[in-house]
């Protein structure tokens, strides 16, 4: 059986291709799609959000928990099943095997089940919605989180959501890390290996140590729930604050799994449109490597408000603050690159470049955050979510934009328009800063976050935000349209379409990339 | 046969289409969610899970043997083994990050108890389970099969399946045996003693890292038994065992793990006693 297929070098056809897939392009794309699907779903809600507080008093809410099971949804949607899927799964698996010069990642089958369970983890997260719903945030606190005050079973259904979805991103994390320590083209050592393989290494590697922690975590809650456990329960001698280290532990190195990918395009597209290589690549490199190990040690700085020890606290906002070393090496790094350079401001550059501008104002007021002085005002406050929104929804979503419209032609071998592209990015542009920009206000003036109702004081910046969103919308429709046209009547894309700017090696391959690549091996010099 | 993995110009296994990744996800939907559907007593929870773990078992057995003809084929190659091993190592990592979130709840519970209740360690009325009988025992039963499961892996490399059957038989008795007593230990606490995972942190602890253990050693022993059956069959080459070798360390990995819940769980946390009354 296997050897009689083994000379296929044929795309299989129809449900087999895609049902039992073993080729890291088709399971990238598979990704992409799943990734596109959890994003729109997360976009409906964040848009349900920003109409519901357009105005003071309830507009569309039927009763606020209804407002925290979409609040819950959405971060758990755009975390797990959107950011995740779209930069690891998709764009990694697309690229890792072709910047590297390997003919597929290192387990084939075991990238099937990744993909798989992930979808599987969004379909028990879809159907938790439909028993009750999870109220509880994204964090999945207890006491909030246990039997008493979420008694349906859509907080078990939730935790087995993240587990499967946790075991897909693990394997796929373990993937990524034989694929690249073992693969690589002769002559491709680590130290020329493109800056998105390395950022998606550092990525599998905090994905191998922090999610399996997680996994332990959500054990114990659902013990908790179901089996009379006390691990969170100070009545039997547990603790709920070990929950939100637990989680933090976890959590905070997830902040750098979805930023890092990003990191890792970002570099290669301001390398590529300022027709330069990039400055300072080992700084680069060690950069997120330092992100990386730094990020483990930061956990409690979500949980100043707990009642930790102050010196305790003390060292965490000294570590977190250490974090912006690297953080600023990548940034100057970034712009060390395109100065001097001949720019062309393509789309991808235009994410690129705003992405650099936006993660670093979202980086700042992080290290704004990091004071837990600063942040028992600000804790739970909408401060806290312009702050993350910055970093994710545009450091994190402009980056899979910048990806999205330079890789686009290699995976499909049709271009963009360009045109339509530069909208796309301006109204985005746009529609996010209006949008969580006013946040900041509203946090300083103490408006909390996760709540459908508001005093009249907060008006102004909820309706300028809640513009701010529709403005976003109408881009993400013009996207689909961009993408819709891509595919429809996009021009032909050569295999290297943006010159002599673009040198990592999915460029040597024909656009599309065919179904197998590299099977001779590429020789790095 | 091979000469198709001599044909190509990379020493890399492209793995043909698969049923299992797929096949295989839908039984863990199914024991996921009648897993839920149990725990709020819907009637067709129960089914649902068995459905779900019969679909596993037969992904397990499916994916597996699909490995195995693979290797036999000679996809194997140098390399590919390379990132077998080091795919397990990877694994394995994980799992000490998994267990290290139970370690973590046990120490928080015996060393920062809350502030707002009276708590005591161990429980009121709970007798720990005694250090130095069953677990000890146990200790010595795992360090032994950590002993002949290199027996075995030596036996391998000098092209000696037989020998190597017979230390893995040896090793996956010892397991059992592990298994037994702890299945006895329990027994004792739970049925004699009454002390069970609802006694607060001290039970949960002790239950959540020691039945997760236990469940390691199980799949451990699994693990070990097909690796017998293969040495059995004269499987295993003084070249190529990336199988065995994946089991023996995955059979240390659960040894370590043991080697701390005893010292601290058993031990020190047996010993351990405090009583705290609420602040204020």
């Amino acid at each position: 059986m296997a050897q009689a297929a083994a000379h296929e070098h044929h795309a299989p056809s129809g449900l087999k291709r895609w049902l039992f897939s073993t080729n890291h392009k088709d399971i990238g794309t598979m990704y992409l799609v799943l990734a596109f699907v959890g994003g729109v779903v997360g976009l409906i809600m964040s848009i349900w959000f920003r109409l519901e507080l357009m105005f003071p008093g309830m507009q569309l809410t039927p009763d606020p928990q209804f407002f925290n099971v979409l609040i819950t949804a959405h971060g758990l949607l755009m975390v797990f099943f959107f950011i995740m899927p779209a930069l690891i799964g998709g764009f990694g698996n697309w690229m890792v095997p072709l910047q590297i010069g390997a003919p597929d990642m290192a387990f084939p089958r075991m990238n099937n089940i990744s993909f798989w369970l992930t979808a599987a983890g969004m379909i028990l997260l879809v159907a938790s919605l439909f028993v009750g719903g999870a109220g509880t945030g994204w964090t999945i606190y207890p006491p909030l989180s246990s039997q008493p005050y979420h008694a349906s079973p859509a907080v078990d259904l939730a935790i087995f959501s993240l587990h499967l979805a946790g075991a897909g991103s693990l394997l796929g994390a373990i993937n990524f890390i034989v694929t690249i320590f073992n693969m690589r083209a002769p002559g491709m050592t680590l130290h020329k290996m493109p800056l998105f393989v390395w950022s998606i290494l550092v990525t599998a590697f905090l994905l191998v140590l922090a999610l399996p922690v997680l996994a332990g975590a959500i054990t114990m809650l659902l013990t908790d729930r179901n089996f009379g456990t006390s691990f969170f329960k100070p009545e039997g001698g547990g603790d709920p604050v070990l929950f939100q280290h637990l989680f933090w532990f976890f959590g905070h190195p997830e902040v750098y799994i979805m930023i890092l990918p990003s990191f890792g395009i970002i570099s290669h597209v301001v390398s590529t449109f300022s027709r330069k290589p990039v400055f300072g690549y080992l700084g680069m490199v060690y950069a997120m490597v330092a992100i990386g190990f730094i990020g483990f040690i930061v956990w409690a700085h979500h949980m100043y408000t707990v009642g930790m020890n102050t010196d305790v606290e003390a060292y965490f906002v000294a570590a977190t603050m250490v974090i912006a070393v690297p953080t600023g090496i990548k940034v100057f790094s970034w712009i060390a690159t395109m100065w001097g350079g001949s720019i062309r401001f393509t789309t991808p550059m235009l994410f690129a470049i705003g992405m650099i501008v936006l993660f670093t104002i979202g980086g700042v007021t992080g290290v704004v955050l990091a004071n837990a002085a600063a942040d028992y005002a600000l804790h739970d406050t909408y401060y806290v979510v312009a702050h993350f929104h910055y970093t994710l929804s545009m450091g994190a979503l402009f980056g899979i934009f910048a990806g999205y419209y330079y890789w686009i032609g290699k995976m499909t071998g049709r271009q963009y328009d360009e045109k339509l592209g530069k909208i796309h990015f301006w109204m985005l542009f746009i529609g996010v800063n209006l949008t969580f920009f006013p946040m900041h206000f509203l946090g300083l003036a103490g408006m909390p976050r996760r709540i459908p109702d508001y005093p009249d004081a907060f008006f102004g910046w909820n309706f300028v935000a809640s513009v701010g969103a529709l403005i976003g919308l109408l881009s993400t429709l013009l996207f689909f349209y961009i993408v819709w046209k891509t595919f429809r009547a996009g021009e032909k894309c050569p295999d290297n379409p943006w010159g002599e700017g673009a040198t990592t090696l999915e460029w040597t391959v024909p656009s599309p990339a065919p179904f197998h690549t590299f099977e001779k091996q590429p020789v790095v010099r | 046969m091979s000469e198709t993995a001599e044909a190509q110009q990379h020493p890399y296994h492209l793995v043909d289409p698969s049923p299992w990744p797929v096949v295989g996800t839908v039984g863990a939907l199914a024991l996921t969610g009648g897993g839920v559907a149990w725990m709020h007593d819907y009637g067709w929870g129960p089914w649902a899970v068995l459905l779900g773990a019969v679909i596993t078992a037969v992904t397990m057995y499916g994916w597996w043997r699909d490995v195995l003809e693979e290797s036999r084929a000679g996809f194997h190659t140098p390399v590919v083994s390379r990132g077998l091993r080091l795919g397990m190592a990877l694994f394995i990592t994980s799992e000490v990050f998994f267990f290290f979130a139970f370690f973590w709840a046990f120490f928080w519970g015996a060393l920062v108890p809350p502030e707002t209740v009276a708590v005591s360690w161990p429980p009121e009325g709970v007798e720990p389970v005694p250090t130095w009988e069953i677990p000890f025992l146990n200790t010595i039963i795992l360090l032994t099969s950590g002993a002949t499961v290199t027996w075995a892996h030596h036996a391998i490399r000098e092209g000696d399946n037989a020998t190597a059957f017979k230390a893995l038989v040896l090793t996956v008795v010892l397991g059992l045996t592990f298994t037994f007593f702890q299945a006895y230990e329990y027994y004792e606490a739970i049925v004699v003693e009454g002390f069970d995972l609802t006694d607060g942190i001290f039970g949960s602890a002790f239950y959540m890292a020691t039945g997760f253990h236990g469940l390691h050693v199980l799949i451990g022993s699994m693990f070990l038994i097909v690796c017998a059956y293969r040495a059995w069959k004269d499987d295993f080459t003084p070249q190529q065992h990336v199988g065995f070798e994946a089991a023996a360390w995955y059979w240390h990995f659960v040894d370590v793990v043991w080697l701390f819940l005893f010292t601290w769980v058993y031990w020190w946390g047996g010993s351990l006693e405090f009583t705290v009354q609420p602040v204020g």
